[in-house]
């Protein structure tokens, strides 16, 4: 097992709701999370605004510190972990942003973004490997030299992909990544995903609140709701037999291509 | 794959070329001050006082700007007073600016109790009448560079720390800074190769004006005789002096005032002008 969650709980201070003297109340956002990620899975994590999902994958990343329950990430218990003893951890799991305009430094050039990483875990032939990542992600070498601004949000996202993959981690997690792009950008960046979690043997985490999206890309799927986990299980009978009264809504959101309707 | 966005160019920095040729112009009238100087800026001779400026009938060759009540060369004056006022630009601007960055940015990324006690102390700051606060710590310090060095460091260090707080938080909220955590970044090395890249273009526009509000507080510290002793020309000192005969001799008055209005309004469109030139991010 890659990640093992177990009873996962997670609160935040509510700053505007803080009286003058004394702590603030606190917000639950995730009530106890249970679910494992298999090695080698695509899971989808799918939910609603506010339903803790991108918590959720900031929480397995230990950018934020769950306040109950664990998290076992392959084997070791991470839940408390300090900054330094998850360092060398860090290698093995990555993280591909929502906003691939805020997630790239903007007076970095692609190469230094994606050198990045490559530095800080003290990797040798950190040229090549920026070369290399950039062709898995089929952008073209001479990126290496050009700002964030200066590409199309797909491109970015591109660039996104290749930063996380250089450390070639075991793991991603990859929040929101297409709902910032256009419909062809986004068909071409999970296709991109899609080929990379095949050759690389990635395990992947995907977050997103478009059913579709997670009906081509994963497996397993896991739906959230108010965070809480109201089902979970393998895509294709979560979609024949959905047992939640909330999971029947979000599928039905999906428009479905309908030859009879009239634009009228 | 191959589009536009690469390709575009930059205006042209008018403005930073005319703010540089006059900075420029002023570092060398400096440099060469006593090679460049038509006479002796200390010169006194009564035969020579009050003398106009070139084109009015009277005026004496050698004497361009004309001299004021002691016949000293105005223009020696000016040319001789670039030189404090440079240094006091330079040396004061730049340790202001690096102390009150280096407070912002801890204050402003790291937040928690270092940005309480920081903030505090710029409230604290802020409730203080800069001029008077010059004056007193002059007062206590003693007159001399040193002195008005360091006390327009002490009172100008709050401008720096709160508006690079205020940036460091806006960029600290930035997912980039979250992907270096994800990539194992220490917080010290995210700070300085991340969130100061970002700032940078704030910091050279604050630090440019900061050497022009420089120039200004010790022209102000010498109009109220607080600066450097008399024998050394300052333009703030020339402006007091020239105050008393203005209606006798108005160049004395003047001329030190467009040079330092020059030089005060050069500095803050230096600021403005390399933003715009070296930015790599086009707004």
């Amino acid at each position: 097992m890659m990640y093992q969650i177990k009873d996962l709980q997670l609160s935040l201070p509510d700053m505007t709701r803080k009286p003058l003297l004394g702590a603030a109340p606190r917000i639950e956002i995730l009530r106890g999370l249970t679910f494992d990620v298999p090695q080698g899975a695509v899971l989808g994590i799918v939910g609603g605004s506010g339903s803790g999902k991108s918590t959720l994958g900031r929480a397995m990343l230990r950018l934020l510190e769950p306040t109950g329950g664990s998290i076992t990430f392959n084997g070791q218990d991470i839940t408390h972990l300090a900054e330094d003893d998850l360092r060398p951890m860090r290698a093995q799991m990555q993280m591909i942003f929502q906003d691939p305009m805020s997630s790239l430094n903007p007076r970095r050039r692609v190469g230094g973004i994606i050198a990045g990483p490559l530095h800080v875990q003290g990797h040798e032939g950190i040229g090549a490997k920026v070369l290399e990542a950039l062709d898995m992600v089929g952008l073209p070498r001479s990126f290496a030299n050009r700002y964030p601004h200066e590409l199309s949000g797909g491109q970015r996202q591109r660039v996104g992909i290749a930063r996380a993959i250089a450390l070639r981690p075991e793991f991603i997690l990859a929040d929101e990544i297409v709902s910032g792009l256009d419909v062809s950008s986004q068909a071409q960046v999970l296709n991109l995903l899609q080929e990379l979690v095949r050759e690389l043997g990635l395990t992947l985490a995907f977050i997103s609140h478009d059913m579709s999206v997670i009906r081509r890309l994963c497996d397993r799927t896991l739906v959230l709701y108010r965070g809480e986990i109201v089902e979970q299980g393998p895509t294709a009978a979560l979609f024949a037999n959905p047992q939640a009264a909330y999971t029947r809504d979000l599928l039905d959101a999906i428009p479905l291509p309908d030859p009879d309707q009239v634009w009228a | 794959m191959r589009d536009a966005r690469g390709d575009i160019k930059r205006p042209l920095g008018l403005r930073l070329w005319l703010s540089g040729g006059w900075l420029l112009l002023l570092a060398l009238a400096a440099l060469l001050a006593p090679w460049i100087a038509p006479q002796d800026p200390l010169a006194q001779d009564l035969f020579t006082s009050r003398l106009p400026p070139f084109w009015e009938s009277g005026a004496e060759p050698g004497f361009w700007l004309g001299s004021d009540s002691l016949g000293r060369d105005v223009l020696s004056r000016i040319i001789h007073g670039a030189r404090l006022a440079l240094i006091v630009a330079l040396v004061a601007g730049t340790l202001t600016c690096i102390i009150g960055t280096a407070l912002g940015l801890i204050a402003g990324y790291y937040r928690g109790w270092p940005d309480r006690i920081i903030s505090r102390f710029v409230d604290i700051w802020m409730a203080f009448p800069p001029v008077l606060f010059a004056i007193l710590l002059i007062a206590v310090l003693g007159t001399g560079l040193t002195s008005i060095i360091i006390a327009i460091v002490v009172i100008d260090w709050t401008r720096f720390a709160r508006v690079i707080r205020a940036e460091a938080m806006t960029q600290g909220a930035m997912d980039y800074v979250a992907s270096a955590q994800v990539a194992g970044r220490k917080r010290m090395g995210t700070m300085l190769a991340e969130i100061l890249p970002n700032v940078l273009p704030t910091v050279v526009a604050l630090l440019t004006l900061e050497m022009g509000i420089a120039v200004i507080v010790e022209a102000i510290l010498s109009f109220v005789n607080l600066s450097i002793s008399t024998d050394s020309p300052t333009w703030g000192g020339m402006i007091s002096e020239g105050r008393t005969s203005v209606h006798q001799a108005w160049w004395v008055l003047v001329f030190p005032l467009i040079t330092l209005f020059f030089t005060v309004l050069s500095f803050s469109q230096l600021g403005e002008g390399l933003k715009d030139r070296f930015d790599p991010v086009l707004r």
